[in-house]
C-alpha cells in the first residue's frame, strides 16, 4: 500500500523501539537527512542500523548515535574522520557493532529483497570477519555462508516519485537505496520532487513502487543539495 | 639469473610517490576497468593518458569517473569512495550497491590497486585493521576487491617508519585477503607475488642482493629483466 504523506514526522511516525532500520546513503550522499532528524525526533530506541557507514559530523545519523537512540550499528566502515559520536559510544562500550566487508553487506540487503536465504561468497575468506562462519570450496574458490539481512523499515532518499512510487535517484547518491527499497517491510522515500504517474519513463525507473511504501517530498533536497553537507 | 645480477636497477634513486604512480599507470593495460584505493593508489589517476582509454571504477555506484570536482563542479551527490567530490566522463554509469560489489566479485575489473600494512610471501594482504586493542575496525570495501579483482596490484612503502619490511613471511596484522596480491609497488623494488613465491621486476637505488638484505623472505629475478611486464 503506497501513502503520499505530508511531512516527514508523519513519514517516520509508525516506527517502534526495538525495529532494525536500513538507512540509504554512502556518506552524506543519497543520506535522507529530514527523514532522520523525524526519526531522532519521534523518540523511537533501541533500533539497529544499517547503514554503510556510521554517521558523520553532527548531523544525521550521527546525531541519532550521540542520542544513545542506537544499539546496534551493522556496517562496513564506521571509523572516519568525523564519526566522534560512535567512536565515543563504542569506546564506552555504548553500542554494538557488527561489521560487515561492503560488499557482503549489500548482497546480504539484496538477498533479504529477493527472497534468498543465504549464500555463498569469497569476499572474507580466510578472515577474521568469516570467523565462525560455514565454508565451502566452490568454482576453485573458497567461500563464506553469509545470511540476508531484513529490515522493519527503510529510510532512502531518491530524486523524484511519480504517483505510482516508481523512483529514479541521482548520481552516486543512488547506492543502498535501491538494494534496501526491497530488503525492508516498510520503505519511506524522501525525494524532491513528485511528478504525475506516467511522468516518467518506464525505461529509466529505477526502484518500481511495488517497493515503496511512504513517500514524502522535502524541498531542497535534491540536486547536489548534500553539497553544503559533504565532508 | 644470479641474485647479483645489475641490470634489475632501472633507477639509481628509490622512487618518490608520484614516480611510483606514474610507473604503476604505465603498467595498466589499454582499454582496463580499474579499481584505485583511497590513498596513494588515488594519485595513479593523475597519470593514466586518453590514449589508455582506462575506465575508472568506483565502489560507490559508477563507471567512468573523472577527476577530482573543482569550485562549481562539486556536487554532494557525485562522491568517490573516499567521499571526495568527482567527476563524470561521457559514458559513465551509476548502479547500485549490489551492482558494483557484483562487478567486482564477478571478476569483471582487470586491476585494482590499493595500500597495504603487509603483504605476504604468497599474496596475502593485509589492509583493512592495526588489531591493536580499542581500534575501532572499519574495512569498507577492501575484502571485496582484494578477492575480486583479476589483479591485484598493492602500492606501498617497502619499510615501515622503524624499518621493518612490510613484505612477510607471513602476515601479522588481520588479513583482507588471501593468495590475491599479484604486484607490489614500493620505493624501493615491484615484486610480483603468487603461490611461488616472491620474484623481484626491478629495484630502485639499490641492487637485488641489497633489496634481500630488507626482505626476509627469498627473493628472484624475474626473466626478461628490464622490460616492463
Amino acid at each position: 500500500m503506497l501513502n503520499f504523506v505530508d511531512s516527514v514526522q508523519e513519514a517516520v511516525a509508525g516506527i517502534k523501539d526495538g525495529s532494525t532500520v536500513m538507512i540509504g546513503g554512502f556518506g552524506n550522499a543519497g543520506q535522507p537527512f529530514e527523514l532522520i532528524d523525524a526519526l531522532l525526533e519521534c523518540g523511537a530506541t533501541d533500533l539497529t542500523v544499517v547503514n554503510n557507514n556510521a554517521g558523520q559530523g553532527d548531523q544525521g545519523l550521527a546525531l541519532l548515535i550521540k542520542e544513545g537512540r542506537v544499539k546496534k550499528m551493522i556496517c562496513s566502515f564506521p571509523r572516519q574522520s568525523d564519526s566522534w559520536h560512535f567512536d565515543a559510544k563504542y569506546k564506552a562500550g555504548e553500542i554494538e557493532l557488527e561489521l560487515v566487508p561492503q560488499g557482503n553487506l549489500a548482497e546480504r540487503i539484496r538477498a533479504a529483497g529477493a527472497g534468498i536465504g543465504g549464500f555463498f561468497t569469497p569476499t572474507g575468506y580466510g578472515t577474521t570477519l568469516a570467523e565462525g562462519k560455514e565454508t565451502r570450496f566452490l568454482n576453485g574458490k573458497w567461500q563464506v555462508f553469509e545470511t540476508p539481512i531484513h529490515a522493519d523499515v527503510a529510510l532512502i532518499k531518491a530524486l523524484k516519485a511519480d504517483g505510482k512510487g516508481n523512483l529514479v535517484y541521482r548520481k552516486t547518491a543512488r547506492n543502498f537505496g535501491p538494494i534496501m527499497a526491497a530488503a525492508a517491510k516498510h520503505t519511506i522515500v524522501q525525494v524532491s520532487g513528485i511528478v504525475p504517474t506516467g511522468g516518467l519513463d518506464p525505461e529509466n525507473i529505477v526502484t518500481p513502487g511495488i517497493y515503496v511504501n511512504s513517500i514524502v517530498q522535502v524541498a531542497g533536497s535534491g540536486a547536489g543539495a548534500t553539497n553544503g553537507k559533504a565532508a | 639469473m644470479s641474485l647479483t645480477e645489475t641490470s634489475i636497477k632501472t633507477s639509481e634513486t628509490p622512487l618518490g610517490r608520484d614516480d611510483l604512480a606514474r610507473l604503476v599507470a604505465k603498467d595498466i593495460a589499454p582499454g582496463s576497468f580499474v579499481n584505485l584505493g583511497i590513498g596513494q593508489p588515488t594519485l595513479v589517476s593523475n597519470y593514466l593518458t586518453d590514449e589508455q582509454n582506462i575506465t575508472l571504477h568506483t565502489e560507490n555506484g559508477m563507471l567512468g569517473m573523472g577527476p577530482a570536482a573543482e569550485g562549481d563542479e562539486i556536487d554532494g551527490d557525485l562522491i568517490n569512495a573516499g567521499k571526495i567530490p568527482v567527476t563524470e566522463l561521457p559514458g559513465a554509469s551509476y548502479f547500485h550497491h549490489a551492482d558494483s560489489f557484483a562487478i567486482m566479485r564477478g571478476g569483471h575489473l582487470d586491476i585494482c590497486v590499493l595500500g597495504a600494512f603487509q603483504v605476504s610471501a604468497t599474496g596475502d594482504l593485509a589492509n583493512w585493521h592495526t588489531g591493536a586493542p580499542g581500534a575501532i575496525p572499519a574495512v569498507g570495501g577492501a575484502m571485496d576487491l582484494a578477492t575480486g579483482a583479476k589483479d591485484v596490484f598493492v602500492m606501498m612503502t617497502l619499510l615501515t617508519r622503524e624499518g621493518a619490511s612490510k613484505i612477510v613471511e607471513s602476515c601479522t596484522y588481520p588479513l583482507t585477503g588471501v593468495g590475491c596480491v599479484t604486484r607490489v609497488y614500493t620505493d624501493k623494488a615491484v615484486f610480483l607475488t603468487g603461490p611461488d613465491g616472491v620474484t623481484v621486476r626491478e629495484t630502485f637505488g639499490c641492487t637485488l642482493e641489497e633489496l634481500q638484505e630488507l626482505v626476509p623472505v627469498p627473493l628472484k629475478a624475474a626473466s626478461g629483466v628490464g622490460s616492463a611486464a
